[in-house]
């Protein structure tokens, strides 16, 4: 039953609610549902999250290395998204070689977080041109029930907010036993965030439940913040699935995309220590 | 609009383009596309038999597309094999051209879509959509139109066409912008949307203006590619 794919009955039923601007769960077409942070996932991570949006968990952690820098950016730290849909997750996820959906979420993570430069990485040489922290984001969908992207953007964020660079002994490796306060740098009043809109027929909707993104045929992912608090600011969008996005589907989700922003920011920073 | 491009392009000034239909004698349809000094080239094979089985779809063929630079095609060379850079961009092809074909006529079968890049100065991936949409073509794959992209960028506040190696590297003022379109010839159904750097909202529907107008010439180069190799055919 869990593995079932999407009924001809539930997506007929859903192209008919949608176009009525309905949804089985009572929410409007563009509405995020309700979400909570926690944090301390893992004590030993450097920075963690835990989001519940409705039935999808993510969970978020961030570690911190000492490496080296790449050869086109000496002065500079490094930045690496990586994570995997486990088969715990979801009766649909599959052990063995990442499929393209486990490729795209930290990839997209990647782009938002490091376009919108919210991590200073020039903060983060240790010794220049030999020695740099490497911040490694690493991202695992807990339940799915839809709209993991998002998601995993709002732990990501949160659990950077969170995350402080370990103490270094002389030989500058790290000191796991004197604790550290310091936080990691970043640009203060840019916080970035993802949001997707599907598409079925001529509607569009944001935050899907695993069923309706399953029945939908086409998506956008948007990576968007206050870029230094002073205005929105896209970092990133990639378009998925077999449909056209139309013009008119463009600039509908150009006049939602900054309020939803402004919304979802908003339920954060409650949850922000 | 005014702005100063290094290579002393106008905003809205794509690079010299230049498109060949038929180059892979083997191939059931192919061709190169190019954007300045960026190369692709594209090969089509099928619709054939889809080996696994169980990967097979009576409902019509399944489009598969591979794209990857050359080992050679960049400065650093490129260890051969697929990246997930190269994974990632060969999926949005995938979804960039399936708009455009139908293959419902084709139960059970695959339609591969190979597409390499030679020689690489930005906008690969548009360049290689270009050339498999008339590789396609050329296959006698119905489609419902010919497919076209081109890269908008942004150089702090100016949207510029078709943005090249040095330009994607601007650092200056908001930086720079790389925002790959592709859509359905002569429609308003964007096929391809993918973007990376700093925009503004309000800005997203003058890029796709500009991408528009860029889309048309190259859907003529694009035509008249095909054309020349019917002709060639017919003598």
């Amino acid at each position: 039953m869990s593995s079932m794919g999407l009924s001809s009955l539930t997506y007929n039923t859903l192209s008919k609610m949608f176009a009525e601007g309905k949804r089985f769960d009572g929410r409007k077409l563009i509405e995020q549902r309700d979400f909570s942070v926690e944090y301390n996932v893992s004590n030993k991570a450097e920075g963690s999250a835990r989001v519940r949006m409705g039935k999808t968990e993510v969970v978020v952690g961030i570690k911190l290395e000492v490496g080296t820098p790449y050869p086109d950016s000496m002065d500079k730290g490094n930045l690496m998204v990586s994570g995997d849909l486990l088969p715990l997750a979801s009766p649909r996820f599959e052990s063995g070689p990442p499929k393209f959906a486990a490729i795209e979420l930290p990839r997209l993570i990647d782009r938002m977080i490091r376009e919108s430069h919210v991590i200073d990485l020039k903060k983060l040489v240790i010794t220049e041109g030999e020695k740099v922290w490497t911040v490694i984001i690493d991202i695992y969908p807990i339940n799915d029930d839809g709209a993991l992207i998002d998601a995993a953007s709002i732990g990501a964020i949160a659990a950077l907010l969170q995350t402080h660079i370990p103490a270094l002994d002389k030989d500058c490796k790290i000191d796991h036993e004197s604790k550290s306060t310091k936080k990691l740098p970043l640009l203060e009043d840019t916080i970035p965030l993802s949001f997707t809109f599907y598409k079925l027929g001529e509607s569009l909707i944001i935050d899907p439940t695993r069923e309706e993104e399953e029945a939908c045929d086409g998506k956008i992912v948007w990576g968007i913040s206050n870029w230094k608090g002073k205005e929105h600011m896209i970092h990133s969008c990639q378009k998925g699935l077999e449909t056209a996005i139309t013009r008119q589907n463009v600039d509908e989700m150009m006049k939602h995309l900054p309020k939803v922003y402004d919304d979802t920011l908003k339920k954060l920073k409650k949850f922000l220590k | 609009m005014v702005v100063k491009r290094l290579d002393g392009r106008k905003a809205d000034e794509m690079r010299p383009i230049t498109a060949k239909v038929g180059i892979i004698p083997n191939a059931d349809g192919s061709a190169m596309f190019t954007f300045g000094n960026t190369v692709a080239i594209a090969a089509v094979y099928g619709p054939r038999m889809l080996h696994p089985q169980h990967m097979q779809d009576p409902k019509g063929a399944v489009l598969r597309v591979n794209y990857d630079l050359l080992s050679f095609s960049v400065l650093d060379r490129k260890k051969p094999g697929p990246s997930r850079r190269s994974q990632e961009i060969s999926k949005v092809t995938e979804w960039a051209l399936s708009p455009a074909l139908d293959l419902k006529e084709f139960p059970n079968t695959v339609v591969d879509v190979q597409i390499y890049i030679l020689q690489a100065n930005a906008s690969t991936r548009v360049a290689g959509i270009n050339a498999a949409s008339m590789a396609l073509a050329q296959a006698g794959i119905p489609m419902k139109n010919l497919v076209c992209g081109v890269s908008v960028g942004k150089l702090d506040k100016d949207l510029v066409i078709d943005v090249n190696d040095t330009e994607e590297h601007f650092e200056e003022g908001e930086g720079a912008t790389d925002f790959a379109t592709a859509k359905l010839a002569n429609t308003d159904e964007y096929t391809l949307l993918q973007l990376d750097g700093k925009i503004q909202p309000n800005l997203i529907p003058q890029a796709l203006a500009l991408a528009d107008k860029a889309c048309a010439k190259i859907y003529e180069v694009q035509k008249k590619a095909l054309k020349n190799v019917a002709e060639g055919d017919e003598k």
